[in-house]
This record gives structure tokens, C-alpha cells and sequence, in this order.
């Protein structure tokens, strides 16, 4: 069986280790965060929320997750 | 007397309080206060997702933004670039592109700098932003704000969170007689006279969060201000008489016994 390699990446501040065979779009379903609910950056840009499919996973990426809070 | 409809960028609201998300106890208390309000725009932040706990309520869950208009602002932006960065990522939340710039430049008092928020406010109306602007209460940056996009001027009553009501009033008056932009209080207002006074001065709304967040009973606040607000507009429209040094009695004098 092929082993899945690790990364390491930068999320919200944090070191987060993932396999590295992940898009943008699948990590994020595994934290289970509603997508309607946030916005994602990769590497200080914005991505569209329907182009995230498109977006592996490399090492040392930096990902940004937002949503609202109370503020005012 | 005309139809008195609350416009920002075209919309039209039906209350002119506008209220603040931040602060309260619980996520239900803060939606409660809204309903009792009549609140129909509500400022929020945007803040980093909580990914290692998940259970954490979220604000949407609480306050439907397909029923209040959510605003987002760019609280604790300290320049142009935060704040930008910050409005695009709300705009990608959820299409959200009516939103509230304030850039502030002193983490003391919290004033806005005036640099940054007209450079901008500049910036993100060219990029199909409906900017309404937390600025100072100076009249030449006002008129520079409009120049550059903004679609609303928020001056300032006092120091954000201070309680200590309208401060410069004179101010206030002149922005008002310069500009057909809405003319929103934002920051500063401590009791529900400080709205009233906002609104007679001609104001088009008042934004209040500390207020009504950090009042011992916050609904009883919320339920004044509401009244405040709509108490100070007629109060405004109603044109009120001239002030006299003198007494001017009530009753008629003629048929005097």
C-alpha cells in the first residue's frame, strides 16, 4: 500500500501536519467548517469558494479561515 | 408630511438605529437585544475561524443575515492594507459589498486615521464597495470622504465605547448642512438623550453597540434606544421653535378674570 506522506502547513496562526494528498476543498470538509460560513485565503490571496477544488496542498502553506463575530 | 425612508446605497432600512454585535454576554443575549432594537443592520467582525473548537456557537447561527443586514467592519484594522484585506475576505464570505471602513490610527483612543480611511475608501468604492465610513468629526475630511465614494459618513460622537455623548455638536451641524449623504452617529453615545440629541441635529441614524451591550439591564437599552431614535427624527422634523430668552406665556391673556 502506497503511504500517505505528511506536510506541514500554517493554519490561522497555527502548525497543522495533513496528508499531503489534500485540496483546499477537502481539508476544509475535514474540519467540518460550513462553507457558507467563511472565507479562505492560501498564501495571503483570496480564493473563491467555488475554485477551492482546484487547490492542492503544499508544504509550508500559510491558509487563512474567517467568519463573522460579534463586533462594532 | 412625505414618506421619511432610511436609504443607504439605494437600500431602503426601516429602523435608523443601527446596532453593534460586540461585547455582550452570549450570542443569545446579543440576538435578543437586536429583535427588541428593531434593528435592521447589524456591524460584525471578522475574525479567524476557531478550527480546534468547532462547538463554538457561531454568529450566523444566532442572527439570520438573510433577515438583518449584516455590516462588516475592519475593527482593530490599524492601516489601508489591513482593512482592505479585511473587507475582501468578508466580501467573499457571502457576497457582502455594503460594509463599514474604520482604520484606526491611536490604540488609546481609537480615533480613526484620516490617511488611511480616505486612501481607502478610495480604493474599495473603485472595487464596487458601498463604503460607510467611521471618521472624525472634521468637515473637510467629510467632504474629502464623499468625494472619494464613501456611500456614508459615521462620524464620531466621542471616543469608541466612552459613553460620553456628542462632543463636538457644532461639527455635526455643519457636516449635516454640507452633505445629502446619510449621516450616521457611530461611536461614543452612553444613554438613549445622547441619540435623541444625534437625531434632532439631523443625523439620518445612530449607531450604538457599548450602550446597549454593557448596560446593567442591556434589552431595557435596547428598547430606548429604539424609541430614542424614532423620538429624535420626528423630534427633527418637526421643526421646533425658536428659543427665547424671554417667557411666552401658553395660556391666552385675553378674557383674563
Amino acid at each position: 500500500m502506497k503511504k500517505i506522506k505528511k506536510i506541514k502547513i500554517k493554519v490561522n496562526g497555527k502548525i497543522s501536519i495533513i496528508s499531503n494528498d489534500l485540496t483546499l476543498l477537502a481539508y476544509i470538509k475535514k474540519l467540518k467548517i460550513p462553507l457558507n460560513k467563511v472565507a479562505i485565503e492560501l498564501n495571503c490571496e483570496i480564493i473563491d469558494k467555488n475554485e477551492l477544488k482546484n487547490f492542492k496542498i503544499k508544504k509550508n502553506d500559510k491558509i487563512e479561515i474567517v467568519h463573522f463575530i460579534g463586533g462594532g | 408630511m412625505k414618506a421619511d425612508h432610511f436609504l443607504i446605497a439605494k437600500k431602503k432600512f426601516k429602523s435608523r438605529l443601527i446596532v453593534g454585535t460586540g461585547k455582550y454576554k452570549s450570542m443569545s443575549e446579543c440576538a435578543k437585544a437586536i429583535e427588541i432594537s428593531g434593528a435592521d443592520i447589524v456591524t460584525v467582525a471578522v475574525r479567524r475561524v476557531n478550527i480546534s473548537d468547532k462547538k463554538k456557537p457561531l454568529l450566523m447561527d444566532y442572527i439570520n443575515p438573510k433577515k438583518i443586514t449584516y455590516l462588516p467592519n475592519t475593527a482593530g484594522c490599524f492601516n489601508s492594507i489591513e482593512a482592505l484585506r479585511t473587507l475582501r475576505l468578508a466580501r467573499e464570505i457571502g457576497g457582502w459589498k455594503l460594509v463599514k471602513l474604520e482604520v484606526l490610527g491611536d490604540k488609546k483612543n481609537l480615533f480613526p486615521d484620516m490617511i488611511e480611511t480616505l486612501k481607502s475608501t478610495e480604493i474599495l468604492s473603485k472595487e464596487g464597495f458601498k463604503v460607510m465610513v467611521y471618521c472624525t468629526d472634521d468637515p473637510l475630511m467629510a467632504k474629502r470622504l464623499e468625494n472619494v465614494g464613501a456611500c456614508a459618513i459615521m462620524p464620531l460622537a466621542a471616543p469608541i465605547g466612552s459613553g460620553l455623548g456628542i462632543q463636538n455638536q457644532t461639527n455635526i451641524k455643519i457636516i449635516r448642512s454640507q452633505t445629502k449623504l446619510p449621516l450616521i452617529i457611530d461611536a461614543g453615545l452612553g444613554q438613549a438623550s445622547d441619540a435623541v440629541i444625534a437625531m434632532e441635529l439631523g443625523c439620518d441614524g445612530v449607531l450604538v453597540n457599548t450602550a446597549i451591550a454593557k448596560a446593567k439591564k442591556p434589552f431595557e437599552m435596547a428598547k430606548a434606544m429604539k424609541h430614542a431614535v424614532i423620538s429624535g427624527r420626528y423630534s427633527y422634523l418637526s421643526g421646533r421653535i425658536l428659543k427665547s430668552d424671554y417667557a411666552k406665556p401658553s395660556s391666552p391673556l385675553k378674557g383674563l378674570i
